[in-house]
């Protein structure tokens, strides 16, 4: 019982948050856009002009760009994996019967909650720091040499933080999933004599499936821009060894004040994180007609 | 029929699960227990557990030389500010779209998502540049317009979830009743919408509390919450352990608290509906 009253109530009620959005879009995008055409340099204002591709030219040709494209591949891919396989495995035991099942839950999702700056500070410091880091007191104890984690293996040690705050959203979201899942069949085809890893391999992978493309897109979108965690532990170095697309976007435009490269990075991560966002949206816009 | 369930398999499984759990929550136990060591403790070969001299000389002193309370009250205004804003630009929207729907409601629900998508560096540069030029650098209002923006596709998706579980054969009968649409919504509505708005600031509060690109870029000494406080520690502050797991124990604290009450809602919220 729609009436053409409430029809313009309700876009009056919706404008508000649409014009807001549509600004908040629009205004900066399209200023960064244009940034990106120009020779513009925050040291020397007032000497802006034209340079037509050439931001472009010059950061996709810079060797930086490949390094900071392949690690955040690598990050992106490293952490979806250790998430993903992790947290299937944490979905698959934590729903398993036991005693404490809400405790530990508790437990598992709390690092979920640390904000990324604590985070990187607490690992990078009381755990990863060759000298007084816990794990340099586990190496000696078992008479090894202390490994300095974030000056030999930069990335690797980043992908181990991010990946420790987000596995308790997957195994959050997965364990949703899980709940979901008929016992019954499953029952049936244990007295079919199917096998636990048969079971796990043909009922419960294949009831996954959905909520394992909704962790991948989503954690994607966030991972595309990690940033404090690279900021607070490596600055993006040694080198260019873990900086990633959004750090370096960071650094040129911040650090270096070349606002008409970084804004041409900044389109370029835009054009990427659109193909990954493309395939999320229709996934959800699917889910909205049922 | 009911699998029977052996006790001993119930025991290992206990067994497994609370070995992993305790091994994920570590990280946080090692930093609660080291805000409570010397600094000489913090740092002791081989580290002790538990068998320390606890003090809480940690705490007073971070919040003696540093502007602790500031940075915290910063939080705070940011984080539960963006997020009443939020709400009150997003409910009649999310309300709208959930009771009268048209033909584009899809499409725009679709499309406030896909500015969450929009990755931030993509608009660092202009907002840099216009906080600057608009005196905003460094202002808790800054942040909370940008916190407000960036997270009102969240907010409105969650909100527009929950009302649409509010059936609508409510609204006929009050309509029928004679109830305006002002009465509707007053009496009607909002007692039945009450617990999903809630869950909305809750979830809200917590993604702002923790967000760290812009409240990193866009704020120096005055207005820095509690994220940028605790980046100041890496050095070389950071190399005092007891310091900076006091620091960090106060910062996360308040917001485990509040994500274990909504575990529900961050699935729901964060997947905008996709798992339910």
């Amino acid at each position: 019982m729609v009436t053409a009253h409430s029809r313009t109530a309700a876009r009056l009620m919706i404008s508000p948050a649409v014009v807001l959005l549509l600004g908040w879009m629009i205004i900066p995008l399209s200023m960064t856009i244009y940034f990106s055409f120009l020779r513009y340099n925050l040291l020397s204002p007032g000497m802006e002009e034209w340079a037509g591709l050439t931001n472009y030219r010059y950061f996709l040709t810079d060797p930086a760009f490949f390094a900071a494209l392949t690690n955040t591949l690598l990050l992106v891919g490293g952490v979806l994996l250790i998430t993903v396989v992790g947290g299937t495995a944490l979905a698959v035991l934590l729903d398993q019967p036991m005693w404490g099942q809400g405790i530990v839950r508790i437990l598992v999702i709390a690092p979920f909650f640390v904000m990324p700056t604590v985070s990187a500070l607490v690992w990078k410091n009381m755990f990863m720091n060759p000298v007084n880091g816990l794990f340099a007191h586990a190496f000696k104890a078992v008479g090894l040499q202390p490994f300095d984690f974030l000056s030999h293996a930069p990335l690797m040690s980043i992908i181990l933080i991010v990946s420790w705050q987000w596995l308790p959203f997957a195994t959050l979201i997965l364990l949703t999933a899980m709940q979901s899942l008929d016992q019954e069949q499953q029952e049936a085809a244990e007295m079919d004599g199917a096998g636990v890893l048969s079971r796990f391999i043909y009922l419960t992978i294949p009831h996954l499936t959905r909520a394992i493309t909704v962790v991948i897109l989503i954690q994607t979108i966030f991972l595309l821009s990690v940033f404090a965690e690279i900021l607070v532990t490596t600055n993006g170095g040694p080198g260019t060894a873990s900086t990633n697309l959004t750090y370096l976007v960071y650094a040129q435009s911040l650090l270096q004040f070349d606002v008409g490269g970084g804004s041409a990075g900044g389109i370029v991560a835009v054009i990427l994180a659109n193909i990954v966002a493309i395939f999320l949206m229709r996934m959800i816009g699917k889910n909205l007609d049922t | 029929m009911a699998r029977a369930i052996s006790t001993r398999r119930k025991a290992t499984f206990t067994l497994v699960a609370w070995a992993i759990g305790i091994a994920i929550f570590f990280p946080i136990l090692w930093t609660f227990l080291t805000s409570f060591k010397t600094e000489a403790e913090a740092i002791a070969s081989p580290p002790s557990f538990l068998g320390f001299a606890w003090t809480t000389e940690n705490y007073s002193v971070v919040m003696e030389r540093s502007n602790y309370s500031r940075h915290f009250w910063n939080s705070v205004v940011i984080s539960v500010g963006s997020t009443v804003i939020g709400l009150l630009i997003a409910i009649p929207a999310a309300w709208s779209m959930a009771f009268v729907p048209g033909r584009r409601t899809k499409d725009v629900l679709l499309w406030m998502l896909s500015t969450k998508m929009l990755p931030p560096v993509g608009v660092l540069i202009p907002i840099y540049l216009i906080f600057r030029d608009t005196g905003l650098l460094d202002t808790r209002t800054g942040l909370v317009i940008v916190l407000t923006l960036i997270n009102l596709p969240i907010i409105v998706w969650m909100l527009y979830t929950y009302f649409k579980e509010i059936p609508g054969e409510i609204l006929e009968a009050a309509r029928m009743d004679g109830a305006s649409l002002y009465n509707e919504i007053i009496y009607v509505l909002t007692p039945m919408a009450v617990p999903g708005i809630a869950s909305t600031l809750l979830l809200n509060v917590i993604l702002a509390w923790n967000e760290a690109f812009w409240t990193l870029n866009l704020t120096a000494a005055k207005a820095a919450p509690l994220t940028a406080f605790i980046a100041s520690y890496s050095s070389p502050e950071g190399l005092f352990y007891a310091k900076l797991s006091a620091a960090s124990t106060m910062a996360i604290a308040p917001i485990i608290v509040l994500g274990w009450f909504s575990q529900k809602q961050l699935v729901r919220g964060l997947t905008f509906g996709a798992v339910k």
